[in-house]
């Protein structure tokens, strides 16, 4: 990527402008001064994500940035964004300014602390989702932890101790974890750097530890069932805002692990594990759905939701077809929009009737007409309505799964009914319940605030819904590589990026003859990335071991070194 | 035959899609509000009108208005088949407007800018299905149309009436998340594709070699799209129309008679013509299946509409049973009996559309349901019962109203199959709807009222909701006199 074309360090100034802003606002003293500088800071956040706009469709990273660190560690301060996560970016920087308006009356005790805590957890996020050193990312990972406990343990609801401690110990258990494997790879493979350590081949046995440690860690933070307890109780607990970060955002850091280590750097254990996770996926659509068609509690209900929402993005990624991946992708995309949108809604219907209880917002429709209209289109979008969004992300993954095999398929479809049934149940009943009590509560309709911060997920929705090619163009290419990966055909632009980064080839890919696979059914679409089945016990590649690359990591970026090594990009020795 | 790419064909979905918003600025300013509908319908039917030289001259218009993955687009295309119901549905929405009035103002109903703006929106839907050019478009719409309709028959806001919408929407949201939607999905996933091939009736979506080489697959996304449609009301899906009669009338009348409904069976004859085609129908073995399935419907739908004395329940029942006249028609795959078939889509919006605005009269003018009750109300109410008696011979299949027209090709058409099951189950059909369509116009006309009725002090209902009943009824004459209304665009459409 050339770096000379940006006049700064476009991921950098993302990541740490929040963090410098939080700093700015210590000295201020007036509440309203906070918030409005807080929103300024957000702003001038989307100013500096434009050149961003530039990203290319192709593998790859760009926008890179490496700096040496502590090269006596082989750490380096790396960043750059794919296909994959500059999604994940634009999403973390777009929802800071919405919660900063959807806490303006929201929150009315210590509003300086939470808008630190807001910043901070954009840096955190924005820096989780561009860091390409491992330990760099798990900084960031633990760093989000912290202003999210405080957020929900203190600026929470009546059972906010219960739930931040739950929420804590949950994602720390999966944290360890994570950092378990950090160190394994560190020892195996020798260095830090995700795209160097995406480029080597480890033995099935070691795959398979780090699979597993990934996937606990992955697994309770999406959260995929049965690890998913701690969400609801977050959710509910958490303040509006707290709860849009959650969902928007931390949820789509288990499934962004699964793309970017999981899939790349285990391959052959995900393919041996992806039965496994295809059950769990589903069981999460069906429990996630059914649960949620059982609650009272509105933000209960859409955090349920969550959980199947999530269940198809996970069932999306572990389907390893370029309908399936890209689908979860756009998934995740969709889910930050729609639910981050749904809690600011139940946010603003929280203040006027301090009940998220359904039956105390019975029949609100007709005095909040305006608040129904958007709470109906994001519901819809939410149960795959055709035209809008959330369809196009379901139906892709719904179209993989068919792909897979029709059973699969219809196992799934009981979960987009049940999807549509809780939605359409609480919506129903907030817009013609009966009896509808406005008494003593201050049921008036949307601020233009409320509009403000509504209207922009409202029209992502309907656009998305609509022309959702150039997006999945964007993140084509590297979902290609990431299936490549898997496929155990040589993962071709991850090959290229490590070794542009570390400049020289990576090692040895050992590789048997995969053709027996099971065509299945036809595939429409470009037929990229055929299906295939990877080998059940990889010894083959565990012989070579992992390959021995003490590369300069650290050193400058050198474009354009790329070997162009054969245009089947598979290297078999 | 050839497809022209013109936008031209977006001009009616757009006509109806800013009707509603119309609506919604009008607010309660109640003649502005309705002058919108009435001029949005108008010209709605007006602007499909336009096409009627090209669609006769073997042209379709097509147009692409999103691309939102490989093979699947919101498309829309205007056919022989769809012209027919794009244009009933808003022209119709000019009468039942007009009634409408009629009816919600001498009811004072509440919340009528809701009621007109749902309204509209349904008809943008029925509009959109009817010119749907593949199948992720006529989803997206006959989804729109379950949706905006729920406002309409929970319109009461009574127990009564949220029991009956919850049913309308359990049965029609769950079978089209259940069953069309992965319907669709396996259309995709076997031919690569969703969009109909326009101009042939012949073949379908699925090519020969996905035919041959998945047949039990083919035959299951068959079954699955047959059961996710459940707007055609075939059993045993029928039963959230009933259910849906707890709506005010004029819902009944233009949506569960006309364009709900035919939402419904227009999308079974588009998917079974032009989704699978009537050559895959005959060599799948799915022909017959669905004919028998839907001559069921139609001899136990009219069974049950007899024991009903509802008169909105006769005909809810009466309605089911004929829908299936479609689907039978369809199904068998023979030139006649298609004919027939897709006549009855038109023949019978006219009469049942009377009939409903008949019923609604009825209970403006006197508060009665009840068909025992009507002794001797034909004398007082001569219109109304006049047009409900001829739109009833269309029901029942007798000349010169269009009924017979359809009828008649489909029993031809079950005769050309040599299929004597299915004409007996036509023939049965005209006995029953003979028998549950005579008395009430034997009470009304022949019977004396019962003493102590309050019948004697009926009179006819408002000009504006007689005016439209009777000019329905006169179009169902006057389409059996002149069946080649609608026959020219389903000749033009399946080349017969």
């Amino acid at each position: 990527m050339d770096q000379t074309s940006f006049t700064y360090p476009v991921l950098s100034a993302l990541t740490f402008w929040p963090l410098l802003a939080a700093l700015l606002l210590a000295p201020v003293k007036s509440e309203i001064n906070v918030r409005r500088l807080t929103l300024a800071a957000s702003l001038v956040e989307v100013l500096l994500a434009a050149p961003l706009v530039a990203f290319e469709s192709r593998a790859g990273y760009q926008f890179l940035e490496m700096v040496p660190w502590a090269p006596a560690w082989k750490l380096t301060y790396a960043m750059g964004v794919d296909g994959i996560s500059i999604l994940m970016v634009w999403l973390s920087i777009l929802t800071l300014p919405l919660c900063v308006l959807c806490s303006w009356t929201y929150i009315g005790r210590r509003v300086k602390e939470f808008h630190v805590c807001l910043l901070i957890m954009t840096t955190a996020c924005v820096g989780v989702f561009s860091a390409l050193d491992l330990v760099l990312f798990y900084v960031f990972w633990e760093a989000l932890l912290i202003p999210m406990y405080l957020m929900i343990a203190i600026w929470g609801g009546d059972q906010r101790r219960y739930a931040s401690v739950k929420f804590f110990l949950y994602t720390l258990f999966g944290s360890t974890l994570l950092l378990v494997a950090i160190v394994a790879l560190r020892v195996a493979g020798g260095t830090f750097l995700i795209p160097e350590l995406s480029g080597m081949t480890f033995p099935f046995k070691f795959q398979y530890w780090i699979f597993l440690a990934f996937f606990l860690a992955f697994a309770i933070k999406v959260p995929m069932f049965p690890f998913h307890t701690w969400l609801p109780a977050a959710h509910v607990q958490a303040p509006s805002a707290g709860s849009v970060i959650l969902a928007a955002v931390l949820l789509k850091m288990g499934t962004y692990g699964f793309l970017r280590f999981s899939l790349p750097l285990a391959p052959e254990a995900s393919a041996h594990f992806a039965p496994m996770m295809i059950a769990v996926s589903v069981a999460s659509i069906l429990y996630g759905g059914a649960v949620a068609l059982g609650q009272n509690d509105i933000k209960k209900l859409i955090a349920y939701s969550s959980v199947a929402h999530m269940g198809f993005v996970t069932l999306g990624i572990f389907l390893f077809s370029p309908e399936g991946v890209s689908g979860a992708i756009f998934q995740m995309l969709n889910h930050g929009i729609i639910t981050g949108a749904m809690f600011m809604l139940i946010g603003a219907v929280y203040e006027r009737s301090h009940s998220r209880e359904i039956v105390k917002n019975l029949g609100l429709g007709k005095y909040l007409p305006h608040f129904m209209f958007f709470w109906g289109l994001f519901g819809l979008a939410s149960f795959g309505f055709p035209g809008t969004n959330g369809f196009v992300g379901e139906f892709m993954v719904i179209l993989a799964a068919f792909n897979e095999s029709v059973k699969l398929g219809l196992l799934v479809i009981p979960g987009a009914l049940l999807a549509a049934a809780y939605i359409l149940k609480v919506t129903l009943k907030m817009a013609w319940g009966q009896p509808a009590s406005p008494e003593g509560k201050n049921w008036r309709d949307l601020k233009k605030k409320e509009w403000a911060y509504l209207a922009a997920p409202a029209a992502l929705v309907v656009y998305l819904g609509l022309a959702p090619t150039g997006l999945l163009a964007l993140i084509g290419p590297s979902v290609d590589g990431t299936i490549a990966m898997v496929k155990n055909e040589a993962p071709r632009s991850r090959v290229v990026a490590a070794t542009s980064l570390s400049g020289r080839p990576t090692g040895l890919i050992v590789e048997e003859d995969l053709t027996a696979g099971t065509p299945g059914l036809p595939v429409p679409a470009p037929a990229a990335g055929r299906l295939v089945q990877a080998p059940a016990g990889g010894q083959a590649a565990g012989d070579a071991g992992p390959a021995p690359t003490d590369g300069q990591a650290g050193t400058a970026v050198e474009t354009g070194a790329a070997p162009t090594d054969g245009p089947t990009g598979t290297e078999v020795e | 035959m050839s497809v022209i790419e013109s936008c031209n064909v977006l001009w009616p979905l757009l006509v109806t899609l800013l009707a509603p918003f119309g609506i919604l600025l009008a607010g309660s300013r109640q003649n502005v509000r309705e002058g919108v509908s009435l001029a949005a319908g108008a010209l709605t039917a007006a602007l499909v009108l336009s096409f009627a030289p090209a669609v006769l001259g073997g042209h379709i218009y097509r147009y692409e208005l999103f691309h939102i993955l490989p093979g699947v687009t919101v498309a829309f295309a205007v056919d022989g088949l769809g012209f027919i119901f794009a244009f009933i549905a808003p022209f119709l929405w000019v009468f039942a407007t007009s009634y409408n009035i009629g009816y919600m103002r001498s009811l004072k109903e509440h919340a009528q800018t809701r009621y007109y703006f749902c309204f509209a929106i349904a008809i943008f839907g029925a509009v959109g299905v009817a010119l749907a050019a593949n199948v992720f478009t006529l989803y997206l719409f006959y989804e729109i149309i379950s949706v905006f309709t729920y406002p309409l028959v929970a319109h009461h806001q009574d127990e009564e009436g949220f029991y009956g919408a919850k049913k309308y929407l359990v049965y029609l949201m769950g079978t089209s998340k259940l069953f069309l939607l992965p319907a669709m999905v396996m259309t995709y996933v076997l031919a690569g594709t969703l969009e109909f091939p326009l101009g042939d009736i012949q073949n379908g979506i699925f090519s020969a070699d996905v035919i041959a080489a998945h047949p039990n697959l083919v035959r299951l996304t068959y079954v699955l799209f047959i059961a996710g449609l459940a707007k055609a009301a075939l059993m045993p899906f029928h039963n959230w129309l009933p259910s849906a009669m707890v709506a005010p009338t004029p819902v009944s009348a233009l949506l569960h008679a006309v364009a709900v409904v035919k939402a419904g069976v227009f999308s079974v004859s588009r998917i079974i013509l032009s989704g699978f085609g009537t050559e895959t129908m005959t060599s799948l073995g799915l022909s017959l299946p669905t004919a028998y399935l839907a001559a069921f419907t139609i001899v136990v739908a009219s069974l049950i509409a007899l024991t009903k004395d509802d008169i909105k329940a006769r005909l809810a029942y009466s309605t089911v049973s004929q829908l299936s006249y479609v689907v039978i028609g369809v199904a068998l795959a023979a030139p006649a009996a298609v004919q027939g078939g897709l006549l009855h889509i038109g023949h019978h919006a006219f009469s049942k559309i009377t009939l409903f605005f008949g019923a609604g009269a009825i209970y403006v003018a006197s508060h009665l349901k009840s068909i025992k009750m009507m002794n001797g109300l034909g004398r007082k109410m001569p219109w109304t019962f006049g047009a409900f008696g001829l739109a009833s011979l269309s029901m029942i299949g007798m000349p010169p109203v269009c009924g017979f027209v359809s009828k008649w090709y489909l029993v031809n058409g079950a005769v050309d199959q040599g299929q004597m099951v299915l004409l007996i189950a036509l023939l049965c059909s005209t006995l029953l709807n003979a028998g549950y369509f005579v008395p009430i116009f034997y009470r009304a006309f022949f019977l004396p009222p019962d003493p102590g009725s309050r019948v004697e002090e009926v009179r006819e209902a408002p000009l504006t909701m007689v005016v439209p009943l009777v000019f329905t009824s006169f179009v169902s004459v006057a389409l059996g006199l002149y069946p080649e209304l609608f026959h020219a665009f389903i000749k033009a459409f399946g080349h017969f």
